[in-house]
């Protein structure tokens, strides 16, 4: 590894550059945009889960005052790039494509929007929307998961992909689960999870031209976005412009393109004004996607020695009945442990419910509350220590692709993690630790994300004021990315973090992916470090050259950058400003696009970010009630650029963990097919008085084989696992195995 | 939200007078219940009429009783020495119930006459007899864990979510209605009433009449009074089930006692066979127990609520046992 892309010294905690403008308000989210002429629109949903609409009479929300238009498919203007019906599919079956809303009468799901009624106020299409009649004809539903379990399919994205984790996949010998002394079998279920970030999911659309459209949007890609709306209205890329400077918060609900956003964007166009959509709180549990409800089986064997002979690892998730959705449930099942024999089969269950999408840890998560639940179970069977167990059963290489792993320092982790928690003070057998009333336990559960990096371009410029200023096209949906990416550039470039800026959140920025799957840090950091170290060299050539008077006859090579200063090694009293370099030659800046992308060493190696979360619970024998007392996060990310906003992740992790664990839960009546459950009076998370001190311990090692920078992601690895670390500690406070979660009071009495 | 005419009234009488001849009109408050019903048309007031400037706030002490303002906030009640000396048990219902910020919005009038947390009454494409009758009751065979297992019709099984409420019947409130003519007081116990075929009405209250004040007895019941409220997170949710328990011991002998139920019943539910069997007893856990088992016959669950059979008399000993100061 060339040595001058990776500068050793260490990253500090920074405060957000952002924090200031986002607690006075300043920062501008994108329901914040008013635009002259602006209306507004109200979606109607449907009332049936499965069936086709008869009729709309909107003639009374027409006749209310200020509703300038209600749009449904009885009167919507054609989208040109609506794909017809031939290619989309609209039975039972995998495959298929996003909802093409207003396209025609049918309803595949509840509150599916099947009209947009547009006004001249936020409060007049409200009323407009509560006026518009709807007849259907009803046909049979099914969003019964359990009961129609049995329909599950094979998903096509296993059969494109036979090396997906979704594709069916056997290692070893088929039956030596049969064989194995120690055998652990059991059922886990999660039920479908709402992302439900603060931020209701908004849009402003806004046809600046004919053929030119402008959207201030709530998404985690303006890229993909950008793409996805200009083939929606078959025009070129360049002319769909996408804004999504603040995000307040996402989970992973801004990574897909949804009806509502196409509803906005048809409804500018066709009132010919600008339309802003927000949507509202029970809407955000219909039609911005959601971790779907799974069905697991795990059967583990091992030996009484406490080594894994097999795991065996089902899974059914659900998708909507018109477009696929899968995830990577079973990924680490097949490289987490060292069992000489596995097995994993995903299915798919498509259903009269919308489409699901990642949320925080996707498919991960959800898979490691199987896995590290049935470690635990094992690890009892046997009656071993849990920690011991898994160290045992180590992985020193990635037994699923046969490589070596970039970097793991999981074992790091299990050594800190232990110690914060106060693991000597757990006791192997169940129900034996008491604090006055309440029954403690301890427990542990592991989580693993790859380390995905993609292409990024950065634009930087330094001025003759010695700011440095980038560009990207990247989003924050939260984790403080220009916080991070300012630290990069400092710690690359010696110049100091409030000389530096980083903008982002535009299309009209160069290219990055989305900000999902962790791969942010890992894939524009090393764009960020390439443009500064571009910038450097302009810098060091310029200093070296005719007009920078300090260094007249020093080399290039003895040249460097300190502090915002060029020196001369060796000679520290010879000194020069940036800005004052680029006034001695006469330029205003100095500016490059640099493109960074994976290079093809690193795909000699697995390469994953590994944590370890630790929980000490109580938990009130007599109410059910489970306190959760103490977490410690452990995670090996490889470097951390910016400590403070990297600890804050992980804290977001472990409450959103605590929610997955002990409350959320999107319970639906499937005689309506219908949730009951869609505020956040009846869909529970964490409040303060549910989190208890977070400790997080970072390993801090970096993996040069993954990226310049090191880093191999934060954001999922801190909510996978968490989950059953809790579900493990209660089991070892009460001796009572919680498979299907959440964790509420009545299960536990 | 419909569109709906505002009126501001500064005296009782005006208020009162605002709401005659309009079936269709309601007070607000705080607002913190009924402006979330309206947003999603449960509730469709053609008018409101804005109580906050009458003069309702105060709190009390008068002969052998407190008066509490119907406006009175949750948060002042909670806060106020007299009630949290005299009677902590209200104060502690109070913060059970809700946040910070909604308790510095929520009345004491609001608090009584807030609607249930059904989902079925929430939803206005699902069937609710109480938000439409005639229409069914979608929680009688849907989904009922938040549900009723005392007092429930085949009409409607769905809870008063009232905190405050609970403590109130316990501690033998009663209320103080203004109405055309003139005041009225209801006994807090037959404030509220169970469903039975007309679920639409949560209470006894006419709609042309205002709660102006309610009033506690004084009471030996301060030393030995706790509110043990079991719900699904930490703070901010109602009640699985809730329980105000109140002893007025000599030494170790319960010489009375006030036992009442939160997230059971269509009202705060008042345990008074329970209260009886503890006369006179020692306080053990095991005359906690026996007292217990009494007050939960006669319970009825549904598909989903079954825990509560189990869960109700577990959280009455554990009221029981902190108000005696057991644990
Ligand atoms: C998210 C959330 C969580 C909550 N959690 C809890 C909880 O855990 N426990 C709990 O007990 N409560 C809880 N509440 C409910 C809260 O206590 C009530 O909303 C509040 O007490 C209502 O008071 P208000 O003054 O805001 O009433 P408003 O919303 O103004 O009015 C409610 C009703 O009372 C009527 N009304 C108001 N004043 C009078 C009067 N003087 N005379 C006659 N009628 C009157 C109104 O017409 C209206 O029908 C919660 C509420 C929310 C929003």
């Amino acid at each position: 590894m060339d040595d001058t892309f990776f500068d050793k010294k260490d990253y500090k905690p920074l405060d957000r550059v952002d924090g200031r403008m986002k607690v006075t308000g300043a920062a501008r989210y994108s329901a914040e945009y008013t635009l002259p002429n602006l209306a507004y629109g109200v979606l109607v949903g449907s009332t049936i889960a499965k069936g086709t609409i008869r009729s709309i009479d909107s003639k009374a929300a027409e006749r209310a005052p200020g509703v300038i238009a209600v749009i449904s498919h009885q009167n919507v203007i054609e989208v040109p790039g609506y794909q017809p019906d031939a290619t989309q599919s609209t039975e039972p079956k995998v495959g298929g494509g996003p909802l093409r809303v207003f396209y025609d009468n049918k309803v595949y799901s509840n509150d599916q929007p099947i009209a947009i009624v547009v006004a001249s106020s936020l409060e007049k299409a409200q009323y407009g929307a509560s006026l518009v009649k709807v007849q259907y004809n009803k046909e049979e539903h099914i969003t019964d998961f359990e009961a129609n379990a049995g329909k599950a399919v094979v998903a096509a994205a296993a059969k494109k992909n036979p090396k997906s984790p979704t594709a069916d996949y056997d290692r070893g010998q088929k039956d030596a689960f049969q064989t194995a002394p120690f055998k652990v079998e059991a059922e886990y279920v999660l039920p479908t999870e709402m992302h439900n970030p603060m931020e209701l999911q908004a849009i402003t659309a806004h046809w600046e031209a004919d053929d030119k459209l402008t959207i201030y949007d709530k998404v985690q890609g303006t890229k993909t976005t950008q793409k996805t709306f200009a083939k929606e209205w078959a025009i070129p890329d360049q002319n769909v412009k996408v804004i999504a400077t603040f995000v307040g918060g996402a989970f992973g609900n801004g990574l897909h393109s949804w009806p509502h956003e196409s509803a906005a964007i048809i409804a500018a166009k066709q009132v010919k004004r600008p339309v802003k959509l927000v949507l509202t709180r029970e809407q955000m549990f219909t039609m911005v996607g959601y971790r779907p409800r799974t069905w697991q089986k795990i059967q583990m064997g091992a030996t009484k020695d406490g080594k894994l002979v097999a795991i065996n690892h089902n899974s059914i998730g659900q998708t909507s009945v018109y477009e696929e959705f899968t995830e990577s449930t079973l990924a680490q099942t097949r490289m987490m442990y060292a069992s000489p024999s596995v097995s994993t089969r995903y299915r798919l269950l498509p259903l009269n419910v919308a489409t699901p999408i990642w949320m925080r840890g996707p498919g991960e998560a959800t898979g490691a509350f199987a896995l590290e639940s049935a470690m635990d179970e094992m690890a009892h069977a046997i009656g071993m220590d849990p920690i011991e167990f898994r160290i045992l059963n180590y992985t020193e290489s990635d037994p699923d692709k046969n490589m070596p792993w970039s970097t793991k320092f999981l074992r790091e982790c299990y050594e800190e993690g232990k110690k914060r928690i106060g693991w000597e003070n757990r006791k192997l057998k169940p129900g034996l630790l008491r604090d006055g009333e309440w029954l403690v336990g301890y427990g542990m559960g592991t989580g693993t994300f790859g380390a995905n990096r993609g292409p990024a371009t950065i634009h930087a410029e330094l001025n003759k004021d010695g700011n440095l200023v980038m560009h990207c096209a990247i989003t924050d949906i939260g984790p403080g990315t220009a916080t991070a990416m300012v630290q990069i550039a400092s710690n690359t470039t010696g110049i100091a973090t409030e000389k530096i800026v980083f903008h982002l959140g535009s299309s009209e920025f160069p290219n990055a992916g989305l900000q999902g799957g962790s791969s942010t840090v890992n894939s524009v950091g090393p764009a960020v470090q390439a443009a500064c170290n571009a910038l450097k060299q302009q810098l060091i050539t310029m200093a070296a050259g005719k007009n920078a008077s300090a260094f007249g006859s020093a080399k290039p090579e003895d040249i460097m950058l300190d502090q915002g200063n060029m020196q001369i090694t060796g000679n520290m009293s010879a000194k020069l400003a940036l800005g004052d370099l680029l006034k001695q030659n006469n330029v205003e800046k100095i500016e490059t696009t640099q493109e960074s992308k994976a290079s093809e060493n690193g795909k000699q190696y697995s390469m994953n970010a590994f944590s370890m979360h630790f929980a000490m619970v109580h938990v009130h024998p007599l109410t059910g009630q489970v306190r959760v007392k103490k977490i410690v996060c452990c995670a090996d990310a490889g470097t951390i650029v910016s400590p403070k906003t990297a600890e804050s992740q992980m804290i977001g992790g472990a409450t959103g963990g605590i929610g997955m664990a002990l409350m959320e839960d999107a319970v639906m009546d499937h005689r309506f097919g219908r949730y009951v459950t869609k505020d956040f009076g009846d869909y529970h998370v964490p409040v303060h008085a549910d989190v208890p001190d977070i400790d997080v311990y970072f390993v801090n090692k970096p993996d040069l084989l993954a990226d310049p920078v090191g880093s191999k992601g934060l954001g999922e690895i801190a909510i996978i696992g968490v989950a059953p670390a809790i579900a493990n500690a209660v089991f070892n406070a009460t001796g009572k195995r919680v498979r299907e979660l959440p964790i509420t009071p009545d299960k536990l009495i | 939200m419909i569109q709906f005419q505002f009126e501001r009234a500064s005296t009782v009488k005006a208020s009162v007078n605002a709401m005659v001849n309009n079936g269709n009109a309601r007070f607000i408050a705080g607002g913190t219940n009924l402006v979330d019903l309206m947003k999603r048309n449960v509730m469709t007031p053609t008018k409101l009429v804005d109580i906050n400037a009458v003069p309702l706030k105060d709190i009390q002490q008068k002969n052998g009783v407190i008066s509490i303002g119907a406006l009175a906030l949750n948060s002042q009640v909670a806060d106020n020495k007299i009630i949290q000396e005299k009677y902590p048990l209200l104060s502690k219902a109070l913060n059970a119930g809700a946040s910070a910020q909604i308790r510095n919005m929520a009345t004491v009038g609001g608090n009584i006459m807030q609607r249930t947390r059904c989902s079925y009454f929430y939803d206005t494409t699902l069937p609710c007899n109480k938000r439409q009758p005639g229409s069914g009751c979608g929680a009688l065979d849907g989904l009922n864990r938040m549900h009723a297992i005392f007092g429930t019709s085949k009409d409607c099984i769905a809870v008063h979510p009232s905190d405050m409420c609970v403590a109130l019947v316990a501690l033998d409130a009663t209320v103080v209605v203004a109405g055309p003519k003139g005041e009225r007081r209801i006994p807090f116990e037959e404030f509220h009433r169970l469903p039975g075929s007309q679920p639409a009405k949560d209470n006894t209250l006419q709609n042309n009449e205002m709660i102006i004040s309610v009033e506690i007895p004084d009471n030996e019941f301060n030393k030995n009074a706790h509110y043990f409220k079991v719900r699904d997170r930490a703070s901010y949710a109602f009640a699985l089930i809730s329980v105000a328990a109140a002893l007025n011991m000599d030494g170790k002998v319960i010489k009375e006692a006030r036992l009442a139920m939160g997230g059971v019943a269509h009202k705060p539910w008042r345990l008074k066979e329970a209260e009886k069997s503890l006369v006179g007893k020692q306080a053990t856990e095991e005359v906690f127990k026996q007292a217990a088992e009494i007050a939960m016959q006669g319970a009825k669950a549904y598909k989903y609520n079954a825990f509560k059979l189990k869960l109700g008399p577990n959280v009455i000993v554990e009221a029981l046992k902190n108000a005696a100061g057991l644990v």
